[in-house]
């Protein structure tokens, strides 16, 4: 009797389980994100709120003109901004902050003691960020043109680098953000310690300041983490291509894009691996 | 191969030290599948960790430790898909609902409870469809509780599941754990509650300053000595106090010699906190002693 219940609890789990599990995380997850208020305004509607600033308060400048001559308006300027600074803070800020407060408030300690794979628990954290990703960019993008009438591209080229962009950047942020959330000691300062980070990507990356103004060794700092990369490659799907000139090197460089932030991929699993516990074990 | 197959769990001179802090200091106990084994001590005492070492959070620093066949220093996910934990604090408040929390979880498990039952069981049916952060402490307990149960459970661990319950409440989670017990889970319960321990346990184990000072079926902790009842009365020269196993004796001698009924009679039977505060008391006692 004994020895029959030992080897029927013993034997293997069913295959597919962590994907059904992961895509099960996935649905938990989306929910509470949207019913987090905080993470729905700080991140969510972020983008949308700093685009709308942006383009009511430069409303009567000029970003340049296309080739055409037409003016460049501030909307259309700051939309691929946006976009990419929305993939950062959908994955690194949210993320970083969401798990490191999910260690704290002891979530990650009933998982790590329930039979829920490590994998299914990252798939469900990587499709919160590229389900609400998808909304936020989705949002950003249908605003940005009904309400402030941007150009959108119609070359379905530039939708393809748009896709492989922003998915590419919403995993490898995903990613990043499972590994900065080691950073915080506690789930308390989260906060404190993520958004600092991801403020001065921002600021440094061409987000809120035009990058080739900056001086040329912040420019190099900035060409070292991702956000700077990721925006450059939305510049290109939504700037006229007679800005390419204006980049470093006068052009996309989306060979650069995919490579900096495939590197930074790799890196970011790396770290996961090495530093992601449910629990630290003896503290 | 016999003890590993009739035992669920099987602790060899179990050590853990911090540094130059011992926390336990060779612990050794054996609970048999089926039974329900509570682990009493004081707070520091060293249940905390034990559970915590079984349940695979802690690595031991020395001794061995069998949990279902499986050292849990090792215990991959089939094996935690065989043991429920309802762990000391509840922390999390999530803005999911309690049934939602049940049906994610029941998903985790090859062969989960129903959702409604559990829900039933812990008493929280009115409450299935309120968010877990608009609970109170006890109805998260609660929760704590019907997460532990859901994927059922060989072995179930509850470390101090009723703290922040109502009376009532504890004794409706009672019932849960000898419903529980019927079905066959084996069961280690660490409690402050003695009451709750002699309720529900077979057997206890009394872990003090890291060791354990007894071991033994509830009836028989603290030794037979330990439980010789007390007469207490009083007389003009004040209070008395007589351990006796024959206390009819005792009392019939006062009332013979008193003449009368005694002032403030009283045979008491040591309860369980009583036998357990003797024993954590003289161990408290011996430390001071060696200390000094």
């Amino acid at each position: 009797m004994t020895a029959t219940t030992a080897t029927l609890s013993t034997s293997p789990l069913p295959a597919g389980r962590t994907l059904r599990l992961g895509l099960s995380r996935i649905g938990y997850e989306v929910r509470g994100y949207f019913r987090a208020g905080d993470s729905v305004f700080f991140t969510f509607l972020f983008p949308l709120v700093m685009l709308t600033i942006f383009s009511v308060a430069f409303s009567n400048q000029s970003f340049g003109r296309d080739a055409a001559g037409n003016g460049i308006s501030a909307a259309t300027f700051y939309l691929p901004a946006m976009l990419a600074a929305g993939v950062l803070l959908s994955g690194i800020q949210n993320l970083g902050v969401d798990i490191a407060g999910e260690k704290g408030d002891g979530t990650l300690k009933r998982l790590g003691g329930s039979p829920l794979p490590v994998f299914s628990y990252f798939m469900g954290k990587i499709g919160q960020v590229i389900v609400t990703g998808i909304l936020q960019a989705a949002l950003l993008i249908v605003v940005a043109a009904v309400v402030f009438q941007v150009q959108l591209p119609t070359d379905p080229s530039k939708w393809m680098t748009f896709a492989w962009v922003f998915l590419l950047g919403v995993v490898t942020c995903s990613i990043l953000g499972i590994a900065v959330s080691a950073l915080p000691r506690t789930g308390k300062s989260a906060t404190a310690v993520i958004i600092p980070i991801t403020l001065v990507l921002q600021f440094i990356s061409g987000v809120y300041l035009s990058f080739t103004q900056l001086p040329e060794w912040l420019q190099n700092v900035a060409s070292v983490f991702p956000l700077k990369w990721l925006a450059q490659g939305m510049r290109s799907v939504f700037l006229p291509e007679s800005f390419a000139t204006l980049e470093r090197g006068a052009s996309w460089n989306l060979g650069g894009v995919a490579i900096a932030t495939a590197i930074w991929f790799v890196v970011g699993i790396i770290v996961c691996r090495v530093t992601f516990r449910w629990i630290r074990k003896d503290s | 191969m016999t003890t590993s197959q009739s035992a669920a769990v099987t602790v060899t001179e179990l050590r853990k030290t911090y540094g130059d802090v011992v926390a336990l200091d060779g612990v050794s106990f054996t609970i048999a599948r089926g039974e329900t084994f509570a682990l009493l001590g004081p707070n520091g005492a060293g249940k905390s960790t034990t559970i915590e070492i079984l349940e695979g959070y802690r690595d031991r620093s020395g001794g061995g430790a069998s949990v279902l066949g499986v050292d849990p220093g090792r215990g991959g996910i089939p094996w935690k898909a065989r043991l429920g934990i309802v762990l000391q604090s509840s922390g999390e408040a999530g803005n999911v609902t309690v049934r939602e929390q049940l049906t994610h979880f029941a998903g985790y498990y090859p062969n989960p409870r129903s959702v409604d039952e559990v829900i039933t069981a812990v008493g929280l049916e009115e409450k299935a469809k309120t968010r877990i952060s608009k609970l109170s402490g006890g109805q998260r307990r609660r929760v704590d509780v019907a997460l532990g149960i859901i994927g059922r459970p060989e072995l179930l661990f509850l470390d101090e599941p009723t703290t922040g319950f109502d009376p009532e409440a504890r004794r409706q989670f009672w019932e849960l754990i000898r419903t529980l017990k019927s079905e066959g889970t084996t069961i280690l319960l660490t409690t402050h509650y003695l009451d709750e321990a002699a309720e529900l346990a077979d057997r206890a184990g009394v872990i003090a300053g890291g060791r354990l000072v007894d071991i033994g079926p509830i009836g028989e902790i603290g030794g037979a000595e330990a439980r010789i009842p007390i007469v207490r009365w009083r007389d003009a020269a004040g209070s008395h106090e007589q351990r006796t196993s024959q206390p009819g004796l005792v009392v019939a001698d006062l009332v013979s010699t008193a003449g009368g009924e005694p002032a403030g009679l009283e045979i008491v039977r040591p309860s369980l906190e009583d036998v357990y505060l003797g024993l954590v008391g003289s161990h408290a006692k011996q430390n001071q002693e060696i200390a000094a």
